[in-house]
């Protein structure tokens, strides 16, 4: 177990000697003390490693994370994980603006609340976030999962293009393009999935789902006041 | 694009450390507004005493002659504290209004800052840490008090530009954003009489709600009103005398976070201002929603 | 038989010209807004209303060969690593695979690295073809963020943080169905043959309090190493170049409306925007006043032609240029020899601009395999670098004519203007008097 103290030995330290490892590292577990808030922490990583940060963080924590398990031991601030690609980040406090943004892979897991925009473009990663969202959730969210197991804030999934949304709880109100859609067996089985996976004890039949309904697909002049 | 601090104390033992805790959460906004910093503080009132900050570019040596004039032309004892470039005016409350008559009249390089029964306002350009240095921060004690950081969008990098504003007696406003129809709204309000010196959109809101106020609405009120009224984005902070109010704009991009333990209620726009505040790891810290008014009060 | 009265001679009207006339009948049969690709098309005030004022008794020129004239810029000098190095003070601007073909996208890589001078991807991603093809690629980073990755990331010699373009500022991208293939699906995780949707602003900041922050993580993602370019299209170019500064650019990159994209609303690429003519000054003047001007490098695009441009806008205070709609016409695009296809198209050669359509007959702006089979990408980089190679000797013909041996010491004073808009825009007097509009001491 390697230690690096933030406050202490700066940002460049810890980002360099994390984004060093390799996959096949024997350095595989790292806890982070002293964030204080600061900005972009544990960016960029490319190795199957563990890190823990002790603390609530600022901005863009775990950007584009590739293979890394990050766990936050606080809360963390806008953009957590955004363009991530594979690995598993969990937030056991809340997450400011734009959790996940435009991420490609693997799964977020926010045990507190999220902000508004939360899994905004998301392009086929998985977040599943055990309390409330904030508005504009899931705007252009093109692929992927978000799971809320409480409630949704305004214009959720407005624009949206094919990522799947669940809901637990109520949905304040719905953006352009996207609607209530059918459960079936297949959605129950990839919450199932989820759910475990972030460690909720909430059941996939306790949701709703919400996907596009496709009429924005095609310009239509009819449409015309939704652009 | 700006940062703002603001900190509200329930514990009086705090008190004496306001301007402390308060100028080192200012400085760690720093990369937010490298251009001008500004600070309101509540502190000491006396019954019956108004304070006005005033400020004269490069400052004034003759303040000592000043604080007689003025104590002859009003007939009331008065004294001024200089501050580098500012200075605090202690007058009767019933002579207040005359004294910023007869500054505006015969001294108009004199800029008052603001008015009221606590507050005190400064601000320079320059780096926070430069400003907070230069007025003593560190040094001031109170109940309460905001702060700003300012990075210039749309308007000139001077003392007026900077912000906070004053909006009436023991009243402030910070603002972190861009609104977009402050040019139209600066025409209005000038041709309603308000006066105002600079092009900086902060000014105009500032000036939006000291208007709504003179036409018999509460601050909250007005802040209601600024959503409907306003274009663009903004977090405001505003400073009351009792404490202070927060107002986020309805998409809500420009960031806000708050913190509050039995101690203290902080604000924000980054975690990073509140790490070092005692007890900040058991603070219950959450975002204010859009277009929704906040109030704390003592 | 003579006619009794004589009759007035048919007027067409200033305001209601063909082409108003037309868009009004098209849009009353449509209801949809018009779309097209280019920049604005319109007559605007632009370099053309400058001309240099050449070697006389009081200044002297420099004989060609000899006495060199340098045209290397190095661009990133302010946090970067390793700043990139260019031949020329000529790029090749941001344009996405899927605006076009990839036959179109290697003939710019090739031309580009001939010439010594770099790339830029566009709204879609990085293709290995391209990283391939060209020696320096700049990758941008657009609101959409399709096809973003950190591999990427770290194979660009530099970042360009796109906020905006001088054909729309203010507007995202787009891409209509008929472009979205299998492939370019595939890299915007997109569903094939839909109209793709336009994000106008980035997903996760607003704001240059929240670009440097940004910043901070695109620099700590790749090891402080490339710079980082920040892209805005002209519109408050003061502003705007005092705002990259201060969040941390290292370059600014700043496009006039006569810039081109792929494809937008007509309204939006012919009124929002102002002439890169005008807003080179003030970009200057802001870089300037913050003690950066040549630290923080300024690209312009928006109407490059040809050597005098380049030479122009280096005078104004320019230390590059970038060039779009113009690398294209060298590929072949809008090309006469296609006449007979365009008039198929309802256009003629100039003229067309529905590259949304994907029907290109040059087959650069299409995606269909048999059209962009006709681009020889050899043959075409060919010719791109050929026409950069005549643009930087243009540019150092100048120069020399001006007494200078470096492109980058033009300056103002080197100019002086045609018209009186000119002048007041490129602030350099009106030939034959010391006057501009705005001169401070005159009055006006």
């Amino acid at each position: 177990m390697l230690t690096y103290d933030l406050a202490a030995d700066g940002l460049r330290g810890l980002n360099a000697a994390l984004q060093a490892q390799s996959p096949d590292t024997n350095q595989s577990q790292w806890d982070v003390i002293n964030p204080k808030g600061s900005h972009a922490i544990a960016v960029g990583l490319n190795a199957p490693i563990d890190v823990t940060v002790h603390g609530s963080t600022g901005y863009y924590c775990a950007g584009m994370n590739q293979q890394a398990n990050i766990r936050v031991k606080g809360s963390v601030g806008p953009g957590v994980c955004e363009n991530m690609m594979s690995g598993k980040v969990v937030i056991e406090g809340d997450a400011s603006q734009y959790a996940g943004a435009t991420g490609h892979g693997c799964l977020l897991v926010i045990k507190g609340n999220a902000s508004s925009r939360c899994g905004i473009s998301m392009k086929g990663m998985d977040i599943v976030v055990h309390r409330n969202i904030g508005h504009m959730s899931a705007f252009m969210a093109q692929a992927g999962n978000l799971v809320v197991c409480g409630d949704a804030g305004d214009a959720l999934g407005d624009s949206l293009y094919e990522a799947r949304l669940f809901v637990r709880g109520s949905v304040k109100s719905l953006g352009a393009d996207c609607i209530e859609k059918e459960m079936r067996p297949e959605h129950i089985a990839i919450l199932s999935d989820l759910l475990e996976k972030a460690e909720s004890d909430a059941k996939p039949e306790e949701f709703k789902r919400y996907g596009s309904a496709r009429k924005l697909y095609n310009f239509d002049v009819d449409k015309n006041t939704t652009y | 694009m700006c940062g703002i601090v603001g900190l509200f104390l329930k514990d009086k033992s705090l008190e004496p450390k306001l301007g402390q805790m308060l100028s080192e959460m200012l400085i760690t906004m720093t990369d937010r507004g490298p251009d001008s910093a500004g600070i309101a503080i509540y502190g000491q009132e006396q019954k019956g005493r108004s304070k006005l900050t005033v400020q004269s570019e490069g400052g004034r040596e003759d303040y000592a002659a000043l604080q007689n004039d003025l104590a002859a032309a009003l007939e009331t004892d008065l004294s001024i504290t200089t501050n580098d470039t500012h200075a605090v005016i202690d007058v009767a409350a019933d002579k207040a209004s005359e004294l910023r008559t007869i500054l505006s009249a015969q001294h108009p390089d004199i800029r008052v800052m603001s008015q009221g029964d606590s507050i005190e306002i400064y601000k320079e350009v320059g780096l926070p840490g430069a400003v907070s240095e230069r007025f003593h921060v560190s040094a001031m004690s109170g109940s309460h008090g905001i702060g700003h950081t300012r990075m210039a969008t749309e308007s000139a990098v001077t003392t007026d530009g900077a912000h906070p504003y004053s909006t009436g007696p023991d009243q402030c406003l910070v603002h972190n954003g861009s609104l977009s129809n402050h040019n139209a709204l600066r025409r209005k309000l000038t041709r309603n009489g308000i006066k105002i010196e600079s092009q900086n959109d902060t000014e105009v809101g500032a000036a939006y709600l000291t208007w709504k106020m003179s036409q018999g609405n509460s601050l909250g009120e007005a802040l209601e009103s600024s959503l409907k009224d306003l274009d663009g984005f903004f977090t405001f902070v505003v400073g009351t005398k009792d404490g202070f109010g927060v107002l986020r704009d309805p998409i809500a991009c420009k960031p806000a976070v708050l913190a509050e333990t039995d101690q203290y209620v902080a604000f924000g726009s980054e975690h990073r201002a509140l790490v070092n505040l005692p007890g900040i790891e058991d603070a219950r810290v959450w975002e204010p929603e859009p277009a929704t008014v906040y109030f704390w009060s003592h | 038989m003579e006619p009794k009265t004589p009759r007035t001679l048919p007027i067409q009207s200033a305001t209601f010209t063909k082409e108003v006339n037309a868009e009004i009948r098209r849009a009353a049969a449509t209801g949809i807004y018009d779309i097209r690709g280019g920049g604005a098309k319109r007559k605007l005030p632009h370099f053309d209303d400058l001309v240099f004022l050449g070697a006389s008794v009081s200044r002297y020129p420099l004989e060609g060969y000899r006495e060199t004239c340098n045209t290397k810029v190095t661009l990133g000098t302010r946090f970067a690593k390793n700043p990139i190095e260019l031949d020329i003070p000529i790029t090749i601007a941001g344009m996405s695979f899927g605006a076009l073909s990839g036959q179109a996208k290697e003939a710019l890589g090739r031309g580009a690295s001939a010439a010594g001078t770099s790339t830029t991807t566009g709204d879609g991603g990085m293709t290995p073809e391209e990283r391939g093809h060209s020696s320096k690629l700049v990758y941008q980073y657009l609101p959409s963020r399709y096809g973003m990755n950190p591999d990427d990331l770290r194979k660009a010699d530099a970042i360009e943080v796109v906020v905006g373009q001088g054909a729309k500022p203010g507007g995202g991208g787009m891409l209509l169905g008929q472009k979205i293939s299998d492939r370019v699906a595939q890299m915007r995780t997109l569903p094939k043959g839909i109209d793709q949707r336009s994000a106008c602003r980035h997903p996760d900041w607003t704001g240059p309090d929240d670009l440097e922050i940004k910043l901070l993580e695109l620099r700590e993602i790749t090891n402080w190493k490339v710079p980082i370019y920040v892209k805005v299209g002209a519109t408050r170019p003061y502003y705007d170049t005092a705002l990259a500064v201060k969040s941390g650019a290292d370059v600014v990159v700043l496009d006039g409306m006569q810039g081109g994209t792929a494809a937008t609303q007509d309204v939006f690429i012919e009124h929002v925007g102002i002439p890169i003519l005008a807003a080179i000054r003030p970009a200057v003047r802001a870089l300037q006043d913050l003690g950066v001007h040549r630290d923080v490098q300024l690209i312009v695009s928006g109407g490059i032609r040809n050597g005098a441009d380049v030479a122009k806008a280096m005078a104004l205070g320019a230390d590059a240029v970038a060039i779009g709609t113009a690398a294209l016409i060298a590929l072949g695009d809008n090309d006469p020899k296609w006449e007979a296809e365009y008039q198929k198209l309802g256009t003629t050669a100039g003229a067309y601009d529905d590259w949304h359509e994907g029907q290109d007959p040059a087959g650069i702006t299409t995606q269909d395999p048999t059209l962009s089979a006709r681009l020889d990408p050899i043959d075409a980089g060919r010719r791109l670098r050929n026409y950069l190679k005549v643009m930087t000797l243009e540019a150092q013909t100048i120069a020399r004519a001006c007494g200078h041996n470096d492109l980058r010491n033009l300056e103002p004073e080197d100019l002086c203007a045609v018209t009186v808009e000119a002048a007041a825009m490129a602030q350099v007097p009106l030939a034959g008097t010391d006057w501009y509009p705005g001169k401070p001491g005159t009055g006006y």
